[in-house]
């Protein structure tokens, strides 16, 4: 189990020098500018680095270009909807909607995800589902799908080709005025990258800088406590900063599967009704929740947890007492439980003015 | 003592590469590469028999298995001819379901000859105490580290699944292997924590001749968690074996007849 990051990197600049040499309307020898990861010392501390593609590194302008490129209705069919039109800033890039509306006005069937801490996403499957393998992988997807943004990707690389500044902007990002889909794919995922949060409430503590609530306390007691919430096993612990194994499970909220989440991925009945666990940094703007929006606060859902757990064949084995629901916690380990999950939001997150609309 | 071997092998490695063009042959020295095979009582337990094949423990319930996931550590092999000890520091979290790290090389390179092969089931004190951590399994899918208030340190196994109970009902079990930990009052807190033990054992393969290419296999009877010295049983102890210090010492019990050596290939 060793780290080749090291050894990827040399690679990866071999593979630079040689890259830079065919086609077109390129700048020869043009390097854009590289930019390190703004991670916060507990991430580099305890767990592996992020994941950056040999082939997409991070850099100035190519960030730049994305957050760009994500703010911009011009992506879709009648350029009225931007990225952030689903994944809002101020909702840690998620909709308030239980279903986001596409231009043609229809609703999706899955509640819109957050975009956080993406980079750590080890694994790499994306999506409820797992249905994409790489962030650039993931971005084809919005682009083209008929009930989001509902374009042709020859139609974005043409109008964004006519348009007087991003044949500018590609070639100061990747050394090129050529644009096409793969490198629009690759703008807007380095500044999804940098999307790093990293500060809320629970951090400071782990950081000595601030003491918890008795409450908040309880909270993470019942949290970790297996005869109680047993939440880590999946949504993680103190000593890790994700708060998501970003693995798919079962969480016992249907007993019949309608909507087969990675077994649809993946076709393995075994799979049916799995999703990936969501992060729980950030809940405080996130509502509502899991993969279809069903709950509205978190009450609800930890009243799912508590007592409405229900029966189907995949049910994760982490899921206890299911024939009554579940553990049933008190009333004041449900509220405490609650002010614990809400003190790992972060609030400098949403307003880190590097991640807003830009004029 | 792990420390003066690694020195001894710096020193031996560093001769030896002197030696390169002398005309003195000297063996270059090889690594060794492990297979991490499951099976129930001898049937081979593959990615299609999780959550659909049956199985009935000791006890007589039927049961099946979702995950099996095992921390093995301190691969050491000690010459049957002269003692000398080669201790790898390394580690290897087996994944057994979606077949992630069931090869492994530990980190050492040894000269040919008859060894002794030992490792540590889960980490030993040292290991699981180690300053900061692990990046790589507080990474990994499935969370590995165990909560401060039990002691900290990581899981040395999960496996999980469902069983049928007494009252037939079909029941999700979580067969969790830790450092014991006991604790004043349950459910545990911050302040409950009166004692720890050491519950990671080593196992002993016997020995093997390690050549310039040698594959180890070690299998891991799944059946003999459940079984032998104690009779387990699910009903009782099926969740919450966490903090059960108990439990904990029961299944440490109960591993020793695990692990077993499998084909050797050269
Ligand atoms: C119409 C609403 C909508 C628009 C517009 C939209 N998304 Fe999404 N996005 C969603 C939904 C819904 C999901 C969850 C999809 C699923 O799991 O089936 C999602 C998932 C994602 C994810 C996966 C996150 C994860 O944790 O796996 C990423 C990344 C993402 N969107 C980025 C984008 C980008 C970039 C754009 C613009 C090019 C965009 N989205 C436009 C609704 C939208
Ligand atoms: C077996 C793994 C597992 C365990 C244990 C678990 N969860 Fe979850 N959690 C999930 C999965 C998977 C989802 C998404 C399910 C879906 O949408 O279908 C989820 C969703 C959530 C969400 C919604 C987040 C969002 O952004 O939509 C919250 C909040 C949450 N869990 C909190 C908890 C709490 C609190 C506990 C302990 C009482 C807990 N979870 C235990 C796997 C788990």
């Amino acid at each position: 189990m060793k780290n080749l990051s090291g050894i990827w990197s040399i690679f990866f600049m071999a593979g630079c020098l040689f890259s830079c040499s065919d086609d077109t309307p390129q700048n020869e020898g043009y390097i854009p500018t590289p930019l390190d990861l703004n991670t916060p010392e507990f991430f580099d501390n305890s767990i592996l680095p992020p994941v950056i593609p040999q082939d997409n590194p991070q850099t100035v302008e190519g960030v730049a270009l994305g957050k760009k490129l994500f703010f911009d209705p011009i992506l879709s069919g009648d350029k009225t909807l931007n990225c952030a039109g689903c994944h809002q800033p101020e909702h840690a890039f998620s909709d308030p909607r239980q279903f986001s509306v596409g231009i043609s006005g229809e609703e999706g069937f899955r509640n819109a995800m957050p975009l956080h801490n993406l980079a750590y996403n080890f694994r790499e499957k994306f999506n409820w589902d797992g249905s994409a393998n790489s962030l650039e992988e993931q971005m084809f997807g919005p682009v083209t799908n008929p009930i989001e943004m509902n374009n042709t990707w020859s139609n974005v690389e043409a109008t964004l080709q006519e348009s007087s500044t991003y044949p500018r902007l590609f070639l100061e990002a990747f050394g090129t005025e050529r644009i096409d889909s793969t490198l629009v794919t690759k703008a807007i995922s380095q500044f999804i990258r940098t999307l790093i949060s990293g500060n809320s409430k629970f951090d400071r503590y782990l950081n000595n800088e601030i003491s918890l609530t008795p409450q908040e306390e309880n909270g993470l007691n019942v949290f970790l406590d297996e005869s109680r919430g047993d939440c880590f096993h999946c949504h993680g612990l103190p000593s890790t900063p994700l708060w998501t194994d970003n693995a798919f499970h079962n969480n016992g909220l249907d007993e019949v599967i309608t909507d087969r989440g990675l077994g649809n991925v993946t076709g393995d009945p075994r799979d049916f009704g799995l999703f990936r666990s969501p992060s729980l940094r950030n809940l405080a703007y996130t509502a509502p929740y899991m993969h279809d929006g069903r709950f509205g606060t978190l009450e609800e859902v930890i009243d799912h947890y508590s007592e409405g757990l229900v029966y189907s064949e995949t049910i994760d084995p982490l899921m206890k007492k299911v024939s009554e629901g579940g553990v049933g916690l008190t009333e004041s380990d449900k509220a405490d439980l609650k002010a614990f999950l809400l003190s790992l939001s972060d609030p400098s997150f949403i307003s880190n003015p590097d991640f807003q609309r830009p004029n | 003592m792990k420390k003066i071997v690694l020195l001894l092998l710096l020193v031996l490695t560093a001769l030896s590469c002197k030696n390169d063009d002398d005309a003195i042959l000297i063996q270059a020295d090889s690594s060794v590469d492990f297979t991490f095979t499951q099976n129930w009582n001898g049937q081979t337990i593959e990615n299609s028999d999780y959550q659909n094949t049956t199985y009935v423990n000791a006890n007589g319930e039927s049961m099946t298995l979702s995950k099996v996931n095992y921390l093995l550590s301190d691969f050491t092999f000690t010459s049957v001819t002269d003692g000398t000890v080669y201790a790898s520091e390394d580690y290897n979290l087996v994944l057994a379901r979606d077949g992630e790290n069931t090869t492994f090389t530990p980190d050492i390179e040894i000269p040919e000859g008859d060894y002794t092969v030992s490792f540590t089931f889960g980490f030993d004190d040292e290991d699981n105490d180690k300053e900061g951590g692990y990046n790589d399994l507080n990474s990994v899918d499935g969370f590995w580290s165990v909560p401060a208030m039990l002691g900290g340190g990581y899981h040395y196994q999960r496996i999980e699944g469902t069983y049928i109970n007494n009252a037939a009902e079909v029941t999700n079990f979580q067969f969790h292997t830790v450092r014991a930990n006991r604790h004043e009052t349950l459910p545990p807190g911050p302040d409950t924590l009166v004692e720890l033990r050491d519950t990671s054992f080593e196992v002993n393969l016997g020995t093997v001749s390690v050549g310039t290419t040698t594959n180890i296999e070690v299998k891991a009877n799944i059946a003999e968690w459940f079984n032998n010295p104690i009779t387990w049983d699910l009903n009782e102890r099926f969740m919450v074996l966490m903090p059960n210090f108990q439990a904990q010492l029961d299944m440490k019990e109960n591993g020793n007849t695990v692990f077993e050596l499998g084909a050797v290939t050269q």
